[in-house]
């Protein structure tokens, strides 16, 4: 189960940074929310990995989860949630005042930019 | 009386949420509530700071739930002197923006501006990486909101830039911390630096990285090579009042490598023993260098000044890659001076923006403008103490930093870096003044945009202020050495901390 988690955080990061790498605004939006997933849970596996155990005291069970990542990524979570939606809100505004939705604010005609284009219009 | 630790943060967060209900009365009230809620935490963070030199350091266990279970305040002398710092600062960030009228350009400016100070406050006074971190986000989320004030494209366009940067780095710190946690099983720094100080041989490599990506958020924050790039343009495009109070944002960063890396990676971490160090120095060596080349090729004069926080966060950073108690002692005066010199500089910039009419503070020749004398010479004072030129506090902070390099191995590049650069800024202030005042075109008819006198109080309050900072130097040195002993007494941080059962 851990080489799954571990393959699952790696697949994300990955993604992530090759979305915010790219230079439009939702791409980057959207690589900021895979690398939160990731984040989240990587803090949560830091408990260590557990089936079917209780996270709060109780008789007779010996067996526990960490509560503490749990609270942890619960924190996190309603961090990075609130980020993204200014994030989004912000890459709006920056479209509406600047006119397009290029990092920089200036349009592009490269390659690479009509490939998405391209892609968009599909 | 306890309870008095949380007052620097509570204050600020209350307040806002004041200012926000009062919205619907009106605007002046908004405006009298804020100013009397930063006066209001002045006199508190001078309060507690006698506290704390009066009965030694305060440690705030929330709810008395007992560290490391619990959540931990920490107010020692280090700490309140950067809350101290912090509100004077924004009290004349504040004091300008109701002068200059910069914060109706928006909505909700003072709502905003409290909550910077909280979350600022609250990083300074935390003892745990987790709250470290959301603190963070609280003072980054009111500074996106604020780096917008005033809307405009250049805003958007470096308000995204500086957003996402700062998103990745919260990544990366959580990354760090859940690391730390997984190996240490702890948040509490105490408690990290007390596990750290007997890990097992296996797991030092881990712990390790974890430092690192530590750093570079802390490097993010303070703007080290090679993650400045976010700050001349962010700093440069916010509202005046907005970028004085950035001024101490760059000094979180470095508060934070001294607080948490001088804590847990401090002389009891065994192999880990300060292994952080030559990535500070080298690093900060190289932004010394980078930022001087801004500071000179700068086209405006705001960015020439964000340039000017790049350099002392450079020579911050240096002081710190010394580290000695004396080395940190100038890294802590000189961290209080150029906090308070670049923030007044910043609104000195705005000022001379607006005396200028549409030339703005670019560097092109003008006709005469109003005020010539008065912000020039307000200009020549504010380049002789962010250049570092005696009388004023930056060269004896300076003096400090290069005083205690010289037991360093790396003594002759710090000397030539530091030297050189310093060069650098003075040749490229002058030539700036040299252009603004006195290269007028004299024949063409005068500028004729004009400004309130009274914007002029809160550039010659912060100046002041450094002044006080060379009449009392002798006072104020020997604070520093008893607060830059405490740094790297990481053994009794641990005591102060934990309880006695737990050692």
């Amino acid at each position: 189960m851990e080489i799954l988690v571990a393959l699952i955080i790696a697949s994300f990061t990955t993604g992530g940074i090759f979305l915010i790498l790219k230079g439009r605004t939702f791409p980057v939006a959207l690589g900021m929310i895979l690398l939160a997933y990731a984040v989240n849970l990587f803090l949560f596996s830091m408990g260590r990995l557990h089936i079917n155990q209780s996270a709060i005291l109780t008789d007779g069970v010996s067996a526990y989860a960490d509560p503490l990542p749990q609270a942890l990524v619960l924190t996190a979570i309603v961090i990075s949630f609130g980020m993204t939606a200014f994030l989004i809100v912000l890459s709006l505004r920056a479209r509406y005042e600047l006119g397009n939705d290029n990092v920089d604010g200036i349009e592009t005609d490269s390659l690479e930019d009509t490939d998405t284009q391209k892609k968009e219009n599909r | 009386m306890n309870h008095m630790v949380m007052l620097p943060i509570l204050i600020p967060l209350l307040g806002s949420m004041m200012i926000l209900l009062s919205k619907g009365l009106s605007f002046k009230i908004q405006r009298t509530l804020s100013m009397i809620l930063i006066v209001l935490l002045v006199l508190v963070s001078i309060f507690a700071l006698c506290l704390v030199l009066d009965r030694g350091d305060f440690i705030y266990q929330m709810g008395d739930w007992k560290a490391p279970f619990g959540i931990t305040f920490v107010l020692d002398k280090l700490s309140i002197t950067l809350v101290l710092l912090t509100s004077l600062l924004a009290t004349g960030a504040l004091w300008y923006a109701l002068k200059s009228d910069s914060d109706s350009r928006g909505e909700n400016f003072h709502v905003l501006f409290h909550l910077q100070i909280f979350g600022i406050n609250g990083a300074f006074l935390t003892g745990d990486l987790f709250n470290l971190f959301v603190f963070f986000e609280i003072l980054l989320l009111a500074s996106y909101a604020l780096l917008l004030h005033g809307h405009g494209k250049k805003r958007a366009r470096f308000g995204i830039h500086y957003m996402v940067i700062n998103l990745v780095g919260s990544s990366i710190f959580l990354f760090a911390i859940g690391t730390l946690y997984g190996i240490l099983g702890t948040l509490n720094m105490a408690d990290l630096a007390l596990k750290i100080s007997h890990l097992s041989a296996d797991n030092t490599a881990v712990v390790a990285t974890a430092g690192l990506l530590l750093l570079i958020v802390f490097g993010l924050k303070a703007a080290m090579f090679p993650l400045y790039f976010w700050l001349p343009g962010a700093y440069s495009s916010a509202t005046a009042p907005v970028a004085a109070l950035f001024a101490i944002m760059t000094k979180i960063g470095i508060y934070s490598i001294i607080r948490v890396h001088g804590t847990l990676f401090g002389e009891l971490a065994g192999d880990l023993s300060y292994y952080y160090l030559p990535w500070v120095l080298g690093l900060g060596l190289i932004t010394i260098i980078l930022a001087t080349i801004g500071v000179m090729s700068s086209k405006t004069l705001k960015e020439q000044v964000a340039y000017l926080v790049l350099v002392s966060v450079s020579i911050l950073l240096i002081a710190i890659g010394i580290n000695t108690p004396a080395s940190i002692s100038g890294a802590i005066y000189y961290l209080m001076h150029s906090t308070l010199i670049t923030g007044g500089f910043f609104l000195l910039a705005d000022v001379i923006a607006s005396l200028r009419g549409e030339y703005k503070d670019r560097f092109e020749r003008t006709a005469p403008y109003k005020m010539m004398i008065l912000s020039g010479s307000l200009f020549f004072a504010y380049a002789i103490a962010a250049a570092s030129m005696p009388p004023f506090s930056g060269f004896l902070g300076k003096m400090m930093i290069l005083l205690s390099a010289q037991s360093s191995e790396w003594m002759f590049v710090i000397f030539a870096a530091v030297l050189v650069t310093g060069l650098g800024v003075i040749v490229s202030l002058t030539r700036t003044g040299t252009l603004l005042f006195y290269h007028t075109k004299n024949e063409e008819e005068h500028i004729d945009s004009t400004i309130d006198k009274d914007v002029f109080y809160p550039i010659l309050y912060l100046f002041a202020l450094s002044v006080l900072l060379v009449l009392f130097a002798n006072s104020i040195t020997t604070f520093i050495e008893q607060v830059s002993a405490m740094i790297f007494d990481t053994q009794g941080y641990i005591s102060k901390v934990l309880s006695k059962d737990l050692l």
